[in-house]
């Protein structure tokens, strides 16, 4: 099946010098509900800008359903909803005609971009607030009108970028059932988030970019796998004041009588049990280390930092 | 054709935004030439006389029109895609497949609309002080569509390049209100010493003002076809500029 996306070495640099992506490649499966995961300033809503027509690219290839950007751009953006990071519908206009007027932009005659407002707005429970200005809208209800007017001309993939920040955690999870549902229906889903948990609850596969780099491409789950035989941490019956180095694994003393351990799956833990006692320090009790998907984060971001 | 929604949307919107803000958009130029009337026209015009032949209340009516014609077309759309862009609503025109040429021509559309809608309006206000029967009628349609639609492209321009608020408003101020004030509004440049009426031919602004007043009076302080062959031509070397810019996204993306 064609891909719902596929990126090849995009790059770009801004007019003021600044190298925003440095050669990015990215695939995401038809259907699929997909986490482009990464810092403040990793480069996460430059690449968004790009496919979305917003900003221009500096070098590389980006093809939506197979449409290539450069050739097929018509094409490429009838396959593609998007809901930016920031408000941008005329806040003077009402509801409904923010929905209605992007359905024109899209070509949808008056009479139908009609039913599909009803249709969309009704969705995202906004239908009794039509004839509001949008101005008035509370912050959640902003988010939800630019979902709707992204899913006007029902397009086959949508990307959100952060479109969670700074709402609280009752609409947060509201709009998470919601992106289940539409992803459930068919649409391919794009997230981007700095909240690890977002994209640990909802989203099958995974990118991490830092920096204008992919610095991890996978499914969430063996992610997940990975990182649950990793990283444990270990309470130690007597406090200690310095660690031993134990080869293949590392160690980090957190207080004086817990450890956290970083294991790699092929060494396990009896290994480092064994290194522990002829040091002599006894462990106590073992358990996972609590934020298994933040550690991850912060190591791959760390280790990043190195290359650059 | 799916691009005829497109276009349809963007100048439904453009229409409706300055009928809905009329007020602002529609009343200031009915009252301004209502006031240049009745001045220029009744009070002092009584002690003028003639000029070019008509009374001079009969020979400022066209140049007032077509002044009113030009700010407020040039104003509509600067002040129009600024604010889209201000807002960052071009976006929503940005990501749909709206070809760069229809984004212009609605935008444009629009801006001639206000400038016919505004022309009309001072035309027939114009009624109540002066006594007219265009001789060309078809030279007054067509010099006030092609006006306007000049203005209204050169306003988009002029959005593209602006980063401020500030920018949208020197070039109307500084620029285009002095072309038309010495384009000839008020006066003949035949009555200019010469240096003065040599240096007002360099001014585009006279040559549609004089058109404009050909199609009403007859009569016309330049070649009428000339007038008519410049306005087609930097109508057509700003669409091409402004469909270069749009291409480039100067303005208008990162
Ligand atoms: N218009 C711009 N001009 C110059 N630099 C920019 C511009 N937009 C973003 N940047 C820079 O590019 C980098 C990536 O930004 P962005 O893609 O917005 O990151 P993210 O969405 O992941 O937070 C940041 O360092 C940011 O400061
Ligand atoms: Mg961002």
């Amino acid at each position: 099946m064609t891909p719902a996306l596929s990126i090849r070495d995009l790059r770009k640099t801004y007019r003021n010098g600044h190298e925003a992506l440095k050669g990015i490649d990215l695939d995401v499966a038809a259907g699929d509900f997909f986490a482009l995961l990464g810092p403040n300033g990793a480069g996460k809503s430059t690449t968004i800008g790009i496919l979305s027509s917003l900003v221009t690219k500096g070098s590389g290839t980006v093809r939506i359903f197979g449409h290539d950007l450069d050739r097929e751009r018509e094409a490429a953006k009838r396959c593609l909803g998007l809901v930016p990071q920031e408000v941008n519908f005329n806040q003077f206009e009402k509801v409904i005609d923010v929905v209605i007027n992007q359905a024109g932009y899209y070509g949808i005659p008056r009479r139908e971009a009609r039913r599909r407002a009803e249709e969309c707005l009704t969705q995202l429970g906004l239908w009794d607030k039509r004839n509001t200005v949008s101005r008035q809208l509370s912050g959640g209800m902003k988010r939800r009108l630019m979902i709707a007017r992204a899913l006007v001309h029902r397009p086959r993939l949508l990307i959100l970028d952060e479109p969670t920040a700074g709402v609280d955690i009752e609409i947060r999870r509201s709009m998470w059932a919601l992106l289940r549902r539409i992803n459930r229906e068919g649409t391919t889903i794009i997230l981007t988030t700095h909240y690890l948990e977002e994209a640990e609850n909802l989203c099958r596969h995974i990118a991490i970019i830092n920096h204008g780099r992919i610095v991890e491409h996978s499914d969430m789950a063996s992610l997940l796998a990975k990182l649950e035989a990793n990283a444990f941490i270990l309470e130690l019956r007597r406090p200690v004041s310095a660690l031993p180095e134990v080869p293949g694994y590392r160690l980090e003393l957190r207080g004086d009588r817990s450890v956290l351990a970083t294991v790699p799956t092929e060494l396990g833990v009896h290994g480092l049990f064994d290194a522990l006692g002829q040091a002599g320090i006894e462990v106590a009790s073992l358990r996972n280390a609590a934020n298994r998907l933040e550690q991850l984060f912060v190591d791959m971001l760390e280790s990043s930092e190195d290359d650059i | 054709m799916t691009y005829r929604v497109a276009l349809q949307t963007i100048l439904f919107k453009e229409i409706y935004r300055f009928l809905r803000i009329w007020p602002q958009t529609v009343l200031p130029p009915a009252v301004t030439t209502g006031l240049y009337f009745l001045i220029f026209g009744t009070v002092v015009g009584a002690r003028i006389g003639e000029m070019g032949g008509f009374s001079y209340i009969d020979y400022i009516v066209p140049g007032v029109v077509l002044m009113s014609v030009i700010t407020n077309s040039y104003m509509n759309v600067v002040s129009s895609f600024y604010s889209t862009k201000f807002q960052h609503n071009i976006e929503e025109l940005l990501v749909a497949p709206v070809p760069d040429g229809v984004i212009l021509a609605g935008y444009v559309g629009g801006g001639v609309m206000r400038g016919l809608v505004v022309g009309g309006v001072v035309l027939a206000i114009s009624a109540l002080f002066a006594d007219f029967h265009p001789v060309h009628p078809w030279a007054v349609a067509a010099m006030l569509v092609l006006t306007a639609t000049l203005f209204s492209l050169a306003g988009f321009l002029n959005a593209i390049f602006a980063n401020s608020f500030d920018d949208i408003s020197i070039v109307p101020n500084f620029v285009l209100t002095p072309l038309v004030y010495l384009g000839g509004v008020f006066y003949s440049i035949e009555l200019l010493p010469d240096f003065w009426r040599e240096a007002s031919r360099f001014n585009p602004i006279l040559y549609m003002i004089n058109a404009f007043r050909y199609g009403f009076l007859g009569i016309s302080d330049v070649p009428v076809e000339l007038a008519f062959a410049m306005v087609g031509i930097l109508i057509l070397v700003l669409t091409l500029a402004a469909l270069i810019l749009l291409r480039r996204g100067t303005g208008l993306k990162t």
